[in-house]
Parts: structure tokens; sequence; C-alpha cells
């Protein structure tokens, strides 16, 4: 079967009911797509289909041959889709592994709606990240729409002497 | 975690090892001598030029510092962190910083140069700060003295800026990359003679430092544990009896051994298979069509049910231990003015790692070797010696950062056992076990299960006269480290409710108050969950305390001041939360505010949430959350993990593991929810560090979550939410 990943074409020889996430990573051997619930739930396997944002764990490879697939590897040559370098900027991953399937489903949002309101990214996005990642998540996705909302952590540090600073941390783009 | 962890790591100075055998049920100590005297590659960064000026600090001749990091990395920031407190001492560049893991077989072999690799406990910065510190400045020291000796001149009169060493006096200056080689010939200097920096004078840590490890987590070019790929490898899926305590009876391999890529069926414990083939993929379709005979045992009587009414039991029972018992608590509300009672219980859930457990193995003849996420690589190679059989120099584990961890993969290696035993099968192949996300809900060790009973007594003052609290539910060292339990006393089921500082201390002072704990186990495993036994003591604690405060008319936050006295610093973070939320300030319609102190690895906590209640509806607006943790080393990472303990309260208001038949319920996130970013309320982090101790970051926070949540769904409804989840008081948060 033909696949088209990343603008390269693939010639797969492997059970057609196989899910394209482990097509993607045993097969062609793209693990940035990740497995985390292999029932459409958590979104870690997100990569883009025609421009879509879909779920590659419960997508039978029979499905997709000959469609365009585009997965993390591919979203840029040099992480320099306007996403990636948000997330760059603001710190977003921690432990990183939902963050390609969050970059993913951003960067599609970014795609049909350049300038979200909070209600799209609501919408929008829906995967699951257990460290909690969510706020960052949000002020990066209206960074790289620049649309000049989010906030991003708030940090309010009340010093030794008991002096306080308040500091937004969101908009920083060299801190935090 | 911290105590089995702790207990590790103290054996293992003494030469042994400590493993915790969780499948077993129970704690089993093994000792083995340490590979003394075999020297491996010191880890990979010393090489072409480089000099390793001592075990912390590598300098490249392009004057890069490579800082060795024991501790693992799962999101938390501490690789970074460490790097910070290093880096300060070493006075480098912070922008030619970079961090090299060691592995545990490396540890090993150089006598716990590193010291202690557990990951858990929020120590990661706190359990080490003192010697990593250390560790930077004597190589700073070193490197001046190389410069200083080059030019034949005092060392006194040599300083250091951003890794530029300058003699001013006669205008000469090199760096630490060219002097490096000669420093690492030097000797170390005494320890004593060593002069840590104050914070004040901090320039690299207490800053809020882009974390060093965020580039390869943005283009997919990250190689996590599960993403590992070895020449030849090959693939196992495990299915374990779904009823905890049962046994595996017997499969019908003939009815898979057909389909593609099959290559065997492996029994891998007495309540495990494994199949085997040459995807993953592959091995799970061909596990999921495998008839299995499963023993299920007398455990597939037990239900939610009967577990629920076994803890019941416990909170009247007579076998309970008091470990504060402060004067006579039962009298004093017995005979108070106004009396308050309330039970409050809290589920089972699980850690649901994004990052499902998963190992790979190869086993040679005279060599096996594990590539892991672990919370504690030594304890991975141990378990790897122990399961292969083979010496601990003759194994390795090279650890991974981990897709989550939050206790799951610290004390308990049952990935790696399991591994291992199928991996010795296949000798000198790699194996790659992956579990699926239903074996990794079914399979964990969950969060104790409890109940709380708590009575109070007012006098005609409202004041808080007396306060018993007996916690009733299953123990974490009964099921991992039963040697932790003391004269039958298991305190870690109380911990926040203790009385001695400088931990986790109750921070009230009531005239009369008993703590109780009523051991009550279950047969479902059980481990330490992020912010283990503080998030359900806080939980009960705090929000029983506004249903007296209610009782007695008085303002929440009032009331508790009232008790705080002689605690001063968990009062300091209420009072800056209570500040920063605007406690008492008019808030819109329909929105009431909620706040809960508590303190936990040795930091002390404090949130105030804003909330509206509509129907069945509870919507989350805005939580500020204060932290005392001592010395702040990266303001920005401290937030991050403020804002992930906010989710993992949510977490803990709405998820649940059910025992059905015996069994785990909630196999996946459609039956297990994981807070969703639309649910996120704008969340504000307030740092009051004092820098008088050290305290953990990672964890504390979530025990004042869902309480300051609860308060407020009270302030706005009138009616306590005293059992979880939200579900079973039809509410659910939108």
């Amino acid at each position: 079967m033909q696949l088209n990943v990343n603008a390269r074409s693939y010639e797969v020889d492997i059970e057609p009911e196989t899910p394209l996430l482990w097509v993607l990573r045993e097969v062609i051997g793209l693990t940035g797509t990740k497995y985390g619930c292999g029932i459409a739930q958590c979104g870690a396997c997100t990569v883009h289909l025609d421009g879509e944002p879909v779920r590659s764990c419960s997508l039978p490879l029979a499905a997709v041959a000959g469609r365009r697939i585009v997965t993390i590897e591919g979203l840029s040559s040099d992480s320099s889709h306007p996403v990636q370098k948000a997330w760059a900027a603001l710190d977003v991953p921690q432990c990183g592994y939902c963050q390609s399937g969050q970059i993913m489903a951003a960067a599609a949002l970014l795609s049909k709606k350049p300038r979200p309101t909070d209600g799209d990214i609501d919408e929008a996005m829906t995967n699951i990240c257990r460290c909690g990642t969510y706020q960052r998540v949000r002020a990066a996705i209206h960074m790289a729409a620049g649309t000049g909302k989010g906030g991003g952590s708030v940090i309010h540090m009340a010093e030794m002497a008991g002096a306080e600073t308040s500091a937004v941390a969101g908009n920083r783009s060299t801190e935090v | 975690m911290k105590n089995t962890q702790r207990e590790n790591a103290t054996n293992l100075s003494r030469r042994k090892f400590v493993v915790g055998s969780a499948a077993a049920g129970g704690g089993l100590a093994l000792g083995f001598n340490l590979p003394f005297g075999v020297e491996r590659a010191a880890a990979q960064s010393v090489g072409a030029g480089s000099a390793e000026v001592n075990a912390w600090v590598v300098v490249k001749p392009d004057d890069t510092c490579v800082i060795r990091i024991a501790r693992a990395e799962m999101g938390q920031g501490t690789h970074t962190g460490l790097a910070q407190l290093v880096a300060e001492e070493l006075a480098c560049d912070w922008n030619k910083v970079a961090i090299e893991p060691i592995t545990a077989g490396q540890n090993l072999a150089r006598k716990r140069v590193w010291r202690d690799m557990a990951t858990g406990g929020s120590r990661g910065i706190r359990g080490s700060q003192d010697y990593v510190r250390q560790g930077g400045a004597a190589a700073r020291m070193m490197l001046l003295q190389a410069a200083a000796n080059q030019w034949n001149v005092p060392v006194s009169e040599v300083t250091v800026a951003d890794g530029v060493i300058t003699h001013a006096a006669s205008g000469r200056s090199t760096s630490y990359g060219k002097v490096a080689a000669a420093a690492a010939k030097l000797t170390p200097p005494d320890p004593k003679s060593i002069q840590l920096k104050s914070p004040k004078d901090w320039k690299i840590a207490g800053k809020p430092m882009k974390r060093l490890d965020t580039a390869d987590k943005l283009n997919g070019s990250k190689v996590y544990s599960i993403d590992l790929k070895l020449p030849g490898m090959v693939y196992a899926a495990v299915k374990a009896c779904p009823v905890y305590g049962g046994k595996l009876v017997s499969w019908d391999e003939s009815k898979v051994s057909r389909m593609p890529g099959f290559s065997g069926v492996i029994q891998v414990d007495d309540a495990t298979v494994a199949v085997v083939a040459n995807t993953w993929w592959r091995a799970k379709s061909a596990l999921d069509a495998l008839p299995i005979k499963w023993d299920e045992g007398p455990n597939a009587k037990e239900s939610s049910a009967t577990i629920a009414a076994r803890l019941r039991e416990g909170l009247t029972s007579s076998d309970a231990f008091a470990d504060i018992d402060v004067g006579d608590a039962p009298k004093a509300i017995a005979d108070a003015s106004k009396k308050v009672e309330a039970v409050y219980s809290t589920p089972f859930l699980s850690h649901a790692c994004m990052e499902p457990m998963n190992c790979t193995v190869r086993i040679t003849a005279d060599k096996a070797e594990v590539w892991m996420p672990s919370q504690n690589a030594e304890a991975s190679l141990a378990a790897l010696s122990t399961a292969s059989g083979l010496p601990l120099a003759k194994c390795e584990a090279y650890n991974h950062t981990l897709g989550g961890g939050f206790g799951r993969r610290g004390g308990t290696q049952d990935f790696v056992r399991q591994a291992v035993a199928i991996g010795k099968r296949y000798p000198g192949i790699p194996v790659k076990m992956i579990w699926s996300r239903e074996e990794d809900q079914a399979h964990d060790f969950y969060r104790p299960i409890s109940q709380c009973k708590l009575s109070a007594g007012l006098d005609q003052g409202g004041n808080l006269v007396g306060l018993h609290i007996r916690v009733s539910g299953q123990s974490i060292n009964a099921y991992l480290a039963p040697h932790n339990i003391k004269d039958g006393k298991d305190r870690r089921q109380l911990q926040g409710l203790w009385t001695q500082p400088g931990d986790a201390q109750i921070g009230y002072t009531i005239p009369n108050l008993r703590t109780e704990y009523a051991m009550r186990n279950t047969h479902v495993p059980v481990g330490p969950w992020r912010g283990v036994n503080t998030n359900q003591n806080g939980l009960y604690l705090e929000c029983f305390i506004d249903e007296v405060a209610r009782a007695a008319g008085k303002d929440p936050l009032e009331f508790r001041r009232a008790l705080m006295k002689n605690h001063p610093k968990h009062l300091g973070v209420l009072n800056a939360a209570a500040e920063k939320g605007g406690w008492g300030k008019p808030l819109p319609a329909g929105v009431h505010r909620g706040i809960a102190q508590f303190m936990g690895y040795g930091s002390y906590v404090a949130a105030v949430a804003e909330v509206t209640v509509k129907g069945d509806e509870v919507k989350v607006h805005r939580m500020v959350l204060a932290t005392n943790c001592g010395h702040a080393v990266n303001p920005a990472t401290i937030a991050a993990q403020v804002e992930g303990s906010v989710c993992y309260g949510f977490d803990s208001l709405q998820s649940e593991i059910s025992v059905q038949n015996g069994r785990a319920a909630e196999l996946n996130y459609h039956t297990y929810p994981i807070a969703r970013l639309a649910q996120l309320p704008k969340v504000e982090t307030v740092i009051a560090p004092t820098y008088d101790f050290w305290g953990g970051v990672g964890e504390p926070t979530i025990c004042v979550v869902a309480p300051a949540i609860l308060n407020a769904i009270l302030a706005a409804t009138g009616k306590p939410v005293r059992t979880l989840p939200l579900k079973n008081h039809g509410l659910k948060i939108v």
C-alpha cells in the first residue's frame, strides 16, 4: 500500500487494519507520534490527514492510503513553525510525551482559525496532558496567533525581605 | 514513595540493595556485593579533549560545562534546577551549560559518587542541593587554582565571572575550557573549606531560567523508552490476571500462532502471559485474540461495596492507634456546647502516566541491559540483576526521560521484572515490552482508598475546643514496605497530620486533639500517587474545618487564623494566598470562594478558588496558590508544577478506580476522566520563600486544590461534598 507521509512516499506491506499510529511508529520509524490510549481519547497520536487533525491510533491504514499525512516530524524542518516557536518561548512541555499531539492539534487549529478565541481553543484542544501544561498551551496558541491575549504563567514573587514583585510571565520570550 | 526509596538509598550505602517486591505483595531485602573495582567507562562526555574536573562537572575545550545529573527527569524540571545550582557555584556561563544523565551502572562502578538516583517525595532538588552545590563549588575552586598555578599568582588574586577567569593585577584572563585539563589533575578541596553562596547573591539559581530539555520535545526527536529501536528487536504485549491475586492457568497458542509476525507465547510469572511478535501492534493483536484461562480466586468476589463496608467498620473499631493524643478530645467534644461530625471518603486513583509502562531488555550470557522510564534507576538495576540472575557488575540500566511518573515508576519495578522474564527467553535479542492503556489502568499501584470520620466541639464563643480525626483505609507501607511500620503503627497514612515540624505538620493548635489510623487493607495493589497521603488527609481536614467554621458562624479564613498563631509559616502562606486571592473582596453574582492550607514534603501551601455552581455544573474560574518551599530555585518551574498540581487536584475530584468482581473497572480515559484544557481555571502562583529551609515542589500543592474547590462549592450550595468523585453528588466540572 502506498502511504504519503511528510511529502515522502512509502510502500507499506502490512495488514490493512493496522492503525496508522503503529504504521508510523513501527513500519516507517517515525516515533514522534505517541501511543497514549488507543481509543482516540487522549490525542497523543494526533497527525494531520489532508490538513485535518486526526487521531492516528484509531485510523486503519486502509483508510489513509494515498492521502496526505503530516506528522510532528514534518510540521517544519527546523522547529520553526509558529506553534513550535511559541511552545519553546513559553517552555510549554513538562514530560513532553503528549506535546507532539498538542502541537499538531494547535497547528491545525491555527490553519483554520488564524486568530482563535479562548472558546475556539477550548473546543479544539481536547488532548490530554497528564502533567497539566494547559495554561501554557493556551498562552502559546495565543502567542503563535499574535492575538495579544493569554497570560501564561502568572507568578507573584513574595521576596525574602517581604517586598513583592509581580510578573506575568506568559508574554516574555526569554524567560519562563 | 519517600520511605521506600530512602530505604533503598540507605541500604545501598551499606553496599546492599533493598528491592521492594511488589508482585509478592511485600518487601524483600536482597543483599548484593557491589562491583567495586569494576571500572566502567564513565559518562559519555569524557572524551576527546574534555576534562572531568569532578564527578559533577566536565568542561569541554569550547568552554561548554557538562553538568552530570543523577535524578530522573519526568517533566518536573529537576534536571534544569539541579544544573542551575551547580552552575551557580561553578560560576560558569549559563548559556554554555549542557546536562548529562548518568546511568545506574556508572554510579555503582564509581562507588555511588553521584549518590541517590531515586526521584520521588519531591526530593529531586531539596534532597541533593547541598552536595551538588558543593560539587559545583569544588570544581570552581579547582579551575581557579589551575589558572593561578599557570600564572604563578596566589589564587586569592584570581576572580571568575561567566566561566572567564581574570587576574586583574596583571590584566590576564583565561577560560574554563583552557584550564580544565590542569584542574582535573588537582587534589579536590577539603569539603570543609567550601563556602557556598548566599541565596541573596544567586545569579543563575533563583531565576526563572528556561528549561534545558525543551527542544527535542517540540519536533518528535526525543527518544522516550517506548520509542527505542534496537537492531533485531522483537516486541511483547502482556496481560496479567485482571483480578489481583488471581493466577494464570492456561492458554491456547494454536489460535494465534498463525497470525502475522507471531513469535511465541510466554508465561511471564504466575499471573501474567505475554505474546511476542515482530511488531508491538501484532503482539497486541495476537494477545487480544489469545484464549486465556484464569483462576481468579476468592478476590473475584470483592467490589467497591465490600471494600467500603470494611473501611466503614474501621471508623469506629477499637484497633486504631492514636498518633496525636493531646488533652481529651472525645470528652471535650462530648462536653462542648456545639458538636459537628462528618464522614468523608476518597476512592482509589490510578497514575495514568501518558507513556504506558514499558521496558526494553537485552540479555546475553554475560550482560543484561534494560532501557526504561524509571524514577529510580538503581532500583531498576537491582530488579534486572535479581530477575536475570546476573550479578550487578554485569547489568546496566539506561534511564530515559519519563513520559510521566507521579510515583508509579519508583519503588515498584514490576515493568522491569516482567520485561526481563520475557527477555530471558530471547537471549541476545532485544525485547521491547509495552503495556496497553487498559493493562496500565488494570495493574497500577493505586492511590489508597480511605474514609475519615471527623468530630469537633465548639464552645459558646464558637471556638474549636476539640477535634477527633479517625482515618480508616489501606496502607501503602503494608503493601510495599512493611518494614516501615513500627510497632504496628503506620504513621505514613496520617501524612500531613503530624505534630513534628519540618515535613508534613498539622498547622493548627487545638487544645484537645486526637488523630487515629485504623489499617484496613484490601486485595488491590496500592502505592505512592503524586502527593501521596497529603491529598486525602488535606481534603478531610480542610473541608471539615470549613464545616466547623460554618457551624461556628465564622469566616473560614478568620476561623483558621485563630488556630494558627503557633504556626507562623503555615499562616504566612495562608495569608499570602488570601491576599492575592482577594479573600473578602466582592465577587460577581453567583461566584463563591473557598480556601485551604496544608503542609507536605517540607513545604507550606495554600489555595483560594473561585467557583460557580449552576445546576449540576461546577465551573472553577480562578485559583491562587501560594507556596513557601524555602528556596525557589526556578520560579518558572515552580509555577509549572503548581499549574500541573491544579490538574492533578481536578483528577482527584472527578476520577475513580472502582472495583467490580475483584478488578479495576475504569480501564481507559473514556471512563477515567483526566482534566482537559477547557476545564482549567486561570491559575496564579504565589511564591513566598523564606530561605531558611529546603522544601519540595512537585507534590505539595495538590493537597489544597480539591479542598479549596470543595469549600467554594460548600459556600455556593450550603451542602458539603464529603465523598468523591463529584459524580456521586450529580456534579461535574465544566
